[in-house]
């Protein structure tokens, strides 16, 4: 009645219809546009400009400032023009727009990094352009280099993709385990980790098995799966964490602080592959579906081609699409566009019909309790939408509201189907704006 | 780019704030799994009871539905007549009352339940008592020679004997020799509000609703269990001519508490949303009906303890929610876990 092995949890169906599709490689486009803004943190100032050629993989962002990494060309062709372009957050990005020339020329000063130590490793890291890929784009390097170096860590793999519809995490751990395992090996030596876990929901059995028999294979006894309930939100960092090591993470306290580095696990596989060939992220595995598009599947797309020359790749819009999602359903964010170009941590674009689309209305609250019970760190969502309407700050912050990580949980289980989540992060805007005063 | 002009893009399309799911469970379909728990309750009252208890129950759910529709209708309030808590609270009262009472004070009664608790307050989701709940007692304090007239079941009718007692009446006279056994006070073969009797009945519905997820065990269990074990240890201590399990049961099976605790103070919006407020609210409510039963005037208490324990609820959430909330509490829990794992690899 009281169990505590495993944070509270939905069960909010898989909809994993594209498990089994392998994945396609998209031709490359005609055109792409490559946002400056890919990572948190400062955005990347354009280094080349209209009528430049372009190779794949040639470093075409970049900025001074500390918190950020690298953006580089995904087709080689002609820089046809700098865009702005509203954001799906409101405001405004910068896109590089290249248009190729299906050569697909790679810059020649790409080869494989050369690491020797803690710090080559991190800068190596840097000029990749990698992001964490599970959907915060939070810039990798700095996660690896933690201010508490030297101390035990532990490495998890996040391959748990507990979002409804996303099967790319999946695919990758089925297509490209061994750059995983080969990934993770290195990661583990320059953050000095003796353990690593990965997590994988227990309903991709398949991946489990095909991990284990491979460390068996190769003698690995310092990597580990680790099964987790196949219910939502498991793959959430602090839930992970919780999961994997028993430890609570609460909002504020970086993991590395608790002795653990969290990572997906496509941007393991992406370490792995990079520290082979040099190629920075200009390609990304994405799950594309939604009952709008025609032929569900997963497809390897240079970053920066356009939403919807993606979904044509798969067949295009079977019905009018009504809402398109970058990411699941669960935590992605609604986009008005689909000129919108695919960013490096998209792992889905789901396109709906008007009737998957609807907002459903709002009915009295009936204190059932149900969003407490859903909630994994165990919050009240129905209290922080009372103390948000009375714009009670003090009331919020006892109710812990920054703790929140707007998994959406509430929002989903809630019978009066109010938007509690969207109340949260309403809230928590308010208890910023009112700290900063 | 030959071809631009012959592409259709979407450049208008809906955009919300996560998530973009929702479950199927509804308020709508909640109080329909409450009613279809209700309906083993309501064939057994058919069964005991007659058509009286088809009457009380069609005229209190449709009453009821009317008042709230009534009420919307004329202060032009959004009609919410279709998420059928009004339906519910109709059928919970009708079974809180004896199948002979006049339909014109059950109609008094819903009127209670729906305005005067209800809507008066803000509607659904914002009455501080269980509308059903003070409904009866309403009922019980204006007409309390009706309320306390209980026709016997059709298996006992006599000739001469068309109403009789309560077990927890006799009790309360004194006259425990002649209480029913309590065989038949599970089976419901006794006096009584005509949805209270049948335990197993309610039993049925319990199971239903926690198997459906739509209440949590916790308030019935510890509801039932106090009443049990306050009573076992109230009787082991003054004795009498019963043993003190069969007190136990006796007081288990007798009057509102098994119906009052499945139906009546699992009431969403009058009880807990923590959990450690929902154990004190359950042991709140067997404690306040036994000391009613025991020490009290009245002879049977289920109605007045979850009203008491209604009005204690924002204070037991606001106490759980000091110690008992957040991650914290997922920390000291897993710390107990742990502690407890230890202690089985030391043995």
């Amino acid at each position: 009645m009281f169990g505590a092995k495993h944070l509270n949890s939905i069960h909010a169906g898989h909809y994993k219809n594209t498990a089994g599709c392998a994945t396609e490689v998209m031709p490359v486009p005609d055109v792409v546009k490559i946002s400056m803004s890919q990572n948190i943190g400062a955005p990347c100032k354009p280094l080349v400009k209209k009528g430049d050629s372009v190779l794949v993989g040639q470093k075409i962002g970049d900025t001074d400032a500390f918190l950020h990494v690298p953006v580089h060309a995904s087709v080689s062709g002609v820089v046809t023009g700098i865009e702005t372009q509203r954001n799906a957050m409101g405001g405004y990005d910068t896109l590089v727009v290249i248009e190729s020339d299906g050569k697909q020329e790679i810059d020649p000063s790409i080869k494989p990094p050369v690491i020797t130590d803690q710090p080559s490793f991190i800068s190596a890291v840097k000029e990749s352009g990698l992001v964490g890929l599970g959907g915060a784009s939070f810039p990798t390097w700095l996660k690896f280099n933690p201010r508490n170096l030297g101390e035990p860590m532990t490495l998890i793999i996040n391959g748990a993709e507990c979002e409804p519809f996303i099967t790319s995490d999946h695919r990758t751990m089925l297509e490209d385990a061994q750059n995983i395992i080969d990934g993770a090996l290195m990661i583990m030596k320059y953050i000095q980790a003796p353990m690593c876990y990965i997590g994988i929901e227990d309903n991709k059995q398949d991946a489990i098995d095909q991990f284990n028999r491979m460390f068996a294979e190769q003698g690995i006894t310092n990597i580990k799966t680790f099964p987790l309930q196949a219910s939502y939100p498991k793959g959430a960092e602090r839930v992970l964490i919780y999961e994997v090591t028993g430890k609570t993470c609460n909002a504020g306290v970086l993991p590395a602080d608790l002795g653990c580095i969290v990572s997906n696990v496509t941007s393991v596989a992406f370490l792995g592959q990079y520290l082979k060939d040099g190629m920075p992220l200009v390609k990304k595995r994405v799950t594309i579906d939604g009952d709008a598009v025609a032929k569900p599947g997963n497809v390897l797309l240079p970053i920066g081609t356009m939403i919807h020359d993606a979904i044509g790749f798969c067949g295009g819009y079977k019905e009018e699409p009504r809402k398109i999602l970058m990411g699941g359903p669960m935590m992605g964010r609604a986009i008005f566009s689909d000129r919108m170009p695919i960013v490096k941590n998209n792992n889905a674009i789901l396109a709906f019909t008007k009737e998957q689309s609807l907002i459903p209305e709002e009915t009295a609250c009936i204190s059932c309790g149900r969003c407490h019970n859903a909630c994994p760190f165990n919050l009240l969502p129905t209290g922080f939408a009372d103390a948000y309407e009375a714009r009670d700050v003090k009331r919020l912050n006892d109710l812990k509201v920054m703790q929140c990580m707007e998994c959406g949980s509430c929002s989903y289980i809630c019978p009066a189907r109010r938007p509690l989540a969207f109340i949260n992060k309403l809230a928590k805007g308010l208890v910023r704006e009112a700290s900063q005063k | 780019m030959t071809n631009e002009k012959n592409v259709k893009y979407y450049d208008n399309l809906a955009v919300a704030s996560s998530p973009h799911l929702v479950t199927a469970l509804d308020t709508q379909k909640t109080m329909m799994w409450v009613l279809i728990a209700l309906i083993p309750s309501f064939i057994a009252s058919v069964f005991y009871f007659g058509a009286g208890a088809v009457i009380l129950t069609v005229v209190c759910a449709a009453c009821s539905m009317f008042f709230e529709w009534g009420y919307e209708r004329l202060l032009g309030k959004k009609v919410t007549v279709k998420d059928l808590s009004a339906c519910v609270t109709g059928v919970i009262l009708a079974m809180n009352l004896p199948a002979n009472l006049p339909v014109w004070m059950a109609v008094i009664g819903c009127f209670v339940a729906i305005v005067i608790v209800k809507q008066l307050y803000g509607g659904l989701g914002r009455n501080f008592a269980n509308p059903a709940i003070v409904g009866r007692i309403v009922l019980l304090l204006s007409f309390t020679s009706y309320m306390t007239t209980w026709p016997v079941t059709r298996l006992n009718q006599t000739a001469d004997a068309l109403t009789g007692a309560t077990p927890l009446g006799l009790l309360a006279d004194g006259a425990l020799a002649e209480a029913p056994s309590l065989k038949d006070m599970f089976l419901g073969n006794i006096g009584g509000a005509m949805g209270e009797t049948c335990t197993i009945a309610i039993l049925i519905g319990l199971v239903i609703l926690i198997a459906k997820k739509i209440i949590s065990p916790i308030i019935p269990c510890f509801y039932i269990g106090t009443v049990f074990v306050f009573s076992l240890i109230y009787y082991s201590v003054t004795g009498g001519d019963y043993s003190a399990l069969h007190m136990a049961l006796f007081h288990t099976l007798a009057g509102g508490v098994v119906f009052g605790a499945t139906f009546c103070a699992t009431d969403y919006v009058t009880s807990p949303i923590m959990k450690y407020a929902k154990v004190a609210y359950g042991i709140g409510c067997g404690l306040v009906t036994m000391i009613i039963r025991l020490f009290c005037a009245y002879p049977e208490g289920a109605s007045f303890a979850i009203l008491f324990m209604n009005v204690m609820t924002p204070l037991l959430d606001m106490v759980a929610q000091n110690y008992f909330y957040g991650i914290g509490a997922a920390e000291k829990a897993a710390k107990k876990a742990a502690k407890e794992a230890g202690k089985e690899a030391a043995k």
